[in-house]
């Protein structure tokens, strides 16, 4: 079972790194700090150690409530070996990392990716850092470096004639800086951990109790000005003229700014074609935005509803798609593992065993982060500097750059907290909007988009389509399985992961896929494919189940044969949940396992139907197999997590587009789940293959948690529902 | 025109609209940030502030009605961070992005003022207006419950 996350090519880095080459940000000329009595020194770009022991280790990563800000210094404070309480986390300068080759190699937040792809650059700044410190003592001491031990911020020789000499890592960091190693060490593996694996508070919290976390909404620059901007309530569709002097006199109200779209059809990060409204208070602006006359063109969106999106994908469904394989991009990696793509229509028809699935549908989810998208630009002739919503501060400081046609040298992207994040952070244009305000206005500018601009305009996670059929042999399993989900045309493979490689092994198998007009933006959204496709596979599976005669539990275990992973899943599942699908009427057990970012998730949820159909679970119970996990309690932290996220769209989300807008663009017609709504009993079982492999936690419990409450909802009722939101459903 | 507010026991004086909400006179005029914007419309609690011992959304409350009352943020909640009900906040770990929580610190703080020892259904419907995308109302309703343990020691 390979489960290596590095990419070959990353590794091969890494390993060659080693012999003395530059290590990200390793080796990289220290700031000048080193110098000097109780300065504190930057030992490399990870970290700085001050005179006290103190630790400042940077996180290139955002926090948004994912826990990186903690999982980030815990990675190098292992390797370091310092005691946690001498950690400090503090953020990444985007600008010396743009400007300096990528320093960290990315500071994207993403994907579930922070400790399980990154942990070996982090890993390695520690390492690299004790055995410079090593070095520095030993050349104090005049003995050798493997007679100096580093531990818990201590180092430590046994003199011949002094006896045991000490030193703290600060009274050595100065001297460490400017120690170059001729070999780099190698990382620690699991088993030799001191630190990681064990449940460390998130060194953010205490901030978020007393309201002292700053996020940019929050952020105040002297003489800063406030603004309200709207694009085409249509996507794609453009400014034509406003009356700026219907509103020019309403309080507060400074200037109208344009804002110009570059391209004919802007990519999701492009600033899009609008106008916005300063004023000395956003209150001001906003009101004055509201009622100031605004004519737009709309463009081809204007003619595409949720009514001809459903048209236009039944139409497509009834037809074969276009083939999916494995070299077709992010999808498949099991596709290809002597499966027959070409036979499994024909298995199918010839078969006196069809199952033929009806049609599944998960629509438009958006993101509603709690804090509205919000940036605040200072742009002067020397220098700009931008706080904004964004997962990569990196790509965000490039993108304020080209704004503005400025060298990044000038450009510093500075990092507060994300009030969530969830992808929202990544297609997002409001740091162009406020660099392009404050430009035009010559004044720092915030720009808070309201609820409704922030639904109307984001990059929304797009409807997926699918449906099915099959042959199934003589033992009831399928033979031939031929899938066919429709998407959407800006972002296919949001329809396609999690079921063109789905693990369930068929000899014939096929995946299909069409896709419908979108002119709405897409984006990532906290597992966005795995969630819709997981959905539908995870039903789909039941129903192929039950047609054949099997047990759905037992199913899955038989068509994993040979998977470590699912089977450890699979049978934890079996042996710990009370696992049955005949709870008696009204009650019911459905299971749902999906793997997504390196970890398989299974979940298990027990629901109880209501006499007039209204539906409770009861209990959500999660089995975890992410490889290692660094902070258990972080882990658990995030299942509750993202299970709830997708259970909220699962249960009560659902976009709806008319005439080419979104019609619920708020949280009084959105819907989104709530204390009364969430499940009183959540369990987290981390069922971890050691010494494996690397998963991410960040989402991979929100794909199995609404198959697994639609199939529990099943069992109690006799009832399958094939679309979101469930508590629509009737019951 | 001229109001007052009293936030946090202190008078602050500000010349606004009288119908500008109370939350952009917090965050804006005073200059108190804690408290925070989610929706506008009262449906996600991430303003909530504490008038005269009760929660409300300062999002649509308009400035003049809040004059001469008490107001309360999240500033006032404690000066050391040290509330029972921040201090359960830490121990069972509740915030994750942490954008909603100074409403629902509020939330909590003013249900145990009025009810000490909430059961389950009470926090349900007294939290039941306050959003949290990141889903972190498990950890919430059982650091209320354990709030109410810390308020009794």
């Amino acid at each position: 079972m390979k489960h290596m996350n590095l990419t070959r090519r990353r590794f091969m880095k890494i390993t060659t790194s080693a012999a003395g080459g530059l290590m990200v940000g390793i080796h990289f000329p220290s700031i000048a700090r080193a110098s000097g009595e109780g300065a504190a020194a930057e030992i490399n770009a990870w970290l700085t150690i001050d005179p006290d022991n103190i630790v400042s280790i940077v996180t290139p990563q955002t926090e948004m409530g994912q826990g990186a800000f903690t999982a980030v210094p815990m990675m190098v404070a292992e390797e370091l070996d310092i005691p946690w309480e001498n950690v400090r986390h503090v953020y990444a300068s985007a600008n010396r990392h743009v400007n300096n080759d990528n320093l960290y190699t990315t500071t994207s937040t993403g994907g579930s990716t922070t400790v399980s792809r990154r942990h070996p650059y982090m890993m390695q700044a520690g390492a690299s850092a004790r055995e410079r410190l090593r070095v520095a003592a030993a050349n104090r001491w005049q003995v050798p470096v493997d007679k100096v031990t580093a531990k818990q911020g201590w180092l430590t020789t046994e003199h011949a004639e002094q006896g045991t000499i000490q030193g703290t890592y600060g009274e050595f960091a100065a001297e460490a800086a400017a120690v170059t190693l001729d070999e780099e060490p190698t990382i620690k593996a699991y088993g030799d951990w001191w630190l990681l694996g064990r449940d460390i508070p998130r060194l953010d919290v205490p901030l978020k109790t007393n309201g002292t976390a700053t996020y940019p909404i929050d952020v105040v620059v002297p003489g800063m000005v406030h603004a309200a901007a709207m694009a085409c309530p249509v996507p794609e569709g453009r400014l034509v003229s406003y009356d700026f002097d219907a509103v020019k006199d309403m309080p507060g109200v400074i200037a109208a700014v344009e804002l110009e779209q570059v391209k004919e059809v802007p990519a999701f990060t492009d600033l899009r074609s609008g106008v916005a409204i300063v004023a000395d208070s956003w209150y001001q602006a906003q009101n004055a935005l509201a009622v100031m006359p605004i004519v737009w063109d709309y463009g081809r969106g204007a003619s595409i509803s949720t009514e001809s999106q459903m048209a236009e994908a039944m139409q497509l469904i009834s037809q074969p798609g276009a083939l999916v394989l494995n070299e077709d991009g992010n999808v498949g990696r099991r596709l290809d593992r002597g499966v027959n793509h070409d036979a499994a229509h024909g298995i199918i028809e010839a078969s006196a065993n069809q199952v033929i699935g009806e049609v599944y549908y998960r629509p438009f989810e958006t993101h509603a982060t709690m804090m509205p998208p919000c940036a605040v630009a200072d742009v002067k002739d020397d220098r700009v500097d931008v706080w904004t919503f964004t997962q990569d501060i990196a790509r965000s400081l490039n993108e304020v750059a080209d704004q503005l046609g400025r060298d990044t040298e000038n450009v510093f992207l500075n990092q507060t907290y994300l009030g969530g994040g969830f992808g929202g952070g990544y297609n997002m244009d409001v740091h162009r909007q406020a660099a392009a305000i404050s430009a035009a206005v010559g004044l720092p500018v915030k720009v808070i988009r309201s609820r409704e601009e922030d639904v109307a305009q984001d990059s929304q996670r797009p409807p997926v389509w699918g449906t099915y059929k099959a042959a199934l042999g003589e033992d009831g399993l399928p033979e031939a399985l031929v899938t066919h989900f429709v998407g959407d045309e800006k972002f296919p493979a949001f329809s396609q992961r999690g079921v063109a490689n789905m693990p369930y092994l068929v000899p014939s198998r096929r995946h299909e896929y069409s896709a419908v007009q979108n002119h709405i933006p897409i984006g990532y959204h906290r597992a966005p494919g795995a969630n819709s496709t997981g959905f539908i596979v995870e039903q789909m599976v039941d129903e192929l189940a039950q047609a054949g005669g099997w047990d759905p539990l037992d199913w899955r275990i038989k068509m994993t044969e040979g998977n470590e992973p699912w089977q450890r899943v699979l049978l934890a599942m079996k042996e710990k949940s009370g696992w049955t699908t005949d709870l008696g009427r009204g009650e019911g057990m459905g299971i749902g396992v999906v793997e997504s970012h390196g970890t398989v998730a299974g979940c298990v949820a027990t629901v109880a139907i209501s006499r007039r159909g209204q539906i409770f679970i009861d209990k959500l119970d999660f089995y975890l197999n992410s490889g290692y996990v660094i902070n258990p309690l972080g882990a658990r932290e995030q299942a509750e997590s993202s299970a709830i996220w997708e259970l909220s769209h699962a249960m009560f989300g659902g976009l709806v587009i008319r005439d080419g807008r979104i019609v619920n663009t708020n949280f009084d017609s959105y819907q989104v789940m709530k204390m009364p709504d969430t499940p009183p009993e959540i369990e987290v079982h981390m069922e971890m293959s050691e010494d494996q492999w690397w998963g991410g936690l960040g989402e991979p419990t929100g794909p199995p948690t609404p198959p697994a409450v639609a199939n529990a909802i099943y069992y109690a009722t006799g009832k399958r529902i094939r679309s979101t939101p469930l508590a629509k459903a009737e019951l | 025109m001229s109001i007052t507010l009293n936030i946090n026991g202190q008078d602050h004086s500000i010349d606004v609209d009288p119908q500008m909400p109370l939350l952009w006179a917090i965050r804006e005029t005073v200059g108190l940030t804690g408290t925070k914007f989610g929706c506008g419309i009262a449906q996600c609690g991430n303003c909530t502030v504490i008038v005269d011992g009760n929660a409300v959304r300062s999002c649509n409350t308009p400035v003049a009605a809040a004059a001469g009352k008490t107001i309360r943020t999240i500033e006032g909640v404690s000066e050391n961070n040290d509330h029972p009900v921040q201090q359960a906040w830490q121990e069972l770990s509740a915030p994750q992005c942490g954008y909603c929580q100074s409403g629902q610190i509020m939330s909590a703080v003013a249900l145990l003022e009025k009810s000490p020892d909430p059961t389950d259904n009470e926090i349900d419907k007294a939290m039941a207006g306050n959003i949290c995308r990141c889903g972190t109302y498990p950890r919430i309703r059982a650091a209320i419950h354990r709030a109410a343990e810390l308020s009794k020691t």
